[in-house]
């Protein structure tokens, strides 16, 4: 039941978001403050939520810091997403393999 | 000549592939914080995001209050109000008020980046065929992940957690480099969401992403605000 509540509050607010401005506003947002946050949010949502995460998301910190490593690099020569997860996924596999 | 349907599918089928293999770690990772298959699948097809379904399992396993998850999603999402808001000057005239509810479903960053970039208006079969196919490929991906996944030898699935993250980092680090505004308020999330882990770790999981970028993203609108146009160039 408290699963469902949970699955149910994501759903729910998620969709809202993404419907609200979609179907009811037609003029663009004014103040170059509220443009500037907007603006900045999705990099530092993202970058909140990876750091320090990352570092947890295999067994061990060793083998996320190499997987790490390679999707930076990767990332800064702009390849594609898929590309950068998966590259740092093996990367990880393979440390994995000698420690 | 193609119908817009059967354009939309083949302009999401590298979405959808992409999204394969990103949902299939988001289904491994579901599942190894405790949730069921069917929990990850069901979030997946309601949700299509990776960002807040990730803090939202996040917030679940560590058995979160609902205010706590609301407010998560509020601000993890919020990147889509401004996805809605720019592609809503797009659309055409046969995208009614109906549809523009069904369609709204669908606004992720990638479909929102290949629908912004189309020439011309975009029309509701369009858009249906760009999301069906690549919450096809979300959601398959997470049910692979979450069924298969414990299958797999857990080296594998070990490794496969990083997969979501390695995402996260495809996105920030090319605009980190590109933009020194972007750079500062990246480094500065990541800084806050560090100190909370470490020095302040009774801040829960959820509160302290909010936190965290609200904070960094303030600080940057007020040290470096940008122009409009520097908006429509940047979400491309």
């Amino acid at each position: 039941m408290t699963m469902l509540i949970y699955i149910s509050i994501m759903a729910g607010v998620t969709y809202l978001i993404r419907m609200i401005p979609f179907t009811l506003f037609r003029k663009k947002i004014k103040s170059r403050f509220i443009q500037s946050v907007l603006y900045y949010i999705p990099y530092a949502v993202l970058s909140a939520m990876t750091f320090p995460a990352i570092f947890y998301s295999t067994d061990s910190t060793v083998t996320a810091a190499v997987g790490t490593v390679i999707a930076v690099i990767l990332a800064y020569f702009k390849l594609p997403l898929t590309v950068v997860a998966l590259a740092a996924c093996v990367a990880s596999l393979i440390t994995g393999f000698f420690i | 000549m193609k119908s817009p349907f059967t354009k939309g599918l083949s302009h999401g089928i590298p979405i959808a592939l992409g999204y394969f293999s990103v949902s299939f770690g988001f289904g491994i990772m579901a599942v190894k914080s405790g949730l069921t298959a069917i929990n990850a699948i069901i979030i997946s097809l309601t949700n299509l995001t990776s960002a807040g379904q990730a803090a939202g399992v996040g917030i679940i396993a560590a058995g979160g209050a609902f205010l706590e998850m609301a407010a998560t999603q509020f601000v993890i999402n919020l990147r889509y109000s401004l996805m809605g808001l720019s592609l809503s000057q797009k659309l055409d005239k046969s995208f009614s008020t109906f549809h523009r509810m069904i369609a709204s479903f669908g606004i992720t960053d990638e479909i929102f980046a290949v629908a912004s970039s189309q020439n011309e208006k975009l029309v509701p079969s369009y858009m249906y065929g760009l999301i069906s196919i690549s919450a096809l490929g979300w959601t398959g991906g997470t049910a692979v992940g979450a069924i298969a996944g414990s299958a797999l030898p857990a080296t594998l699935t070990a490794a496969m957690g990083i997969l979501l993250y390695g995402m996260f980092i495809a996105i920030i680090v090319p605009a980190a480099r590109s933009s020194r505004k972007d750079l500062i308020v990246i480094c500065l999330a990541a800084l806050f969401s560090m100190i909370f882990k470490y020095l302040l770790p009774s801040v829960s999981f959820g509160f302290s992403i909010i936190l965290s970028s609200v904070a960094a993203a303030v600080i940057g609108a007020l040290l470096f605000p940008i122009n409009i146009a520097e908006t429509e160039e940047g979400k491309k």
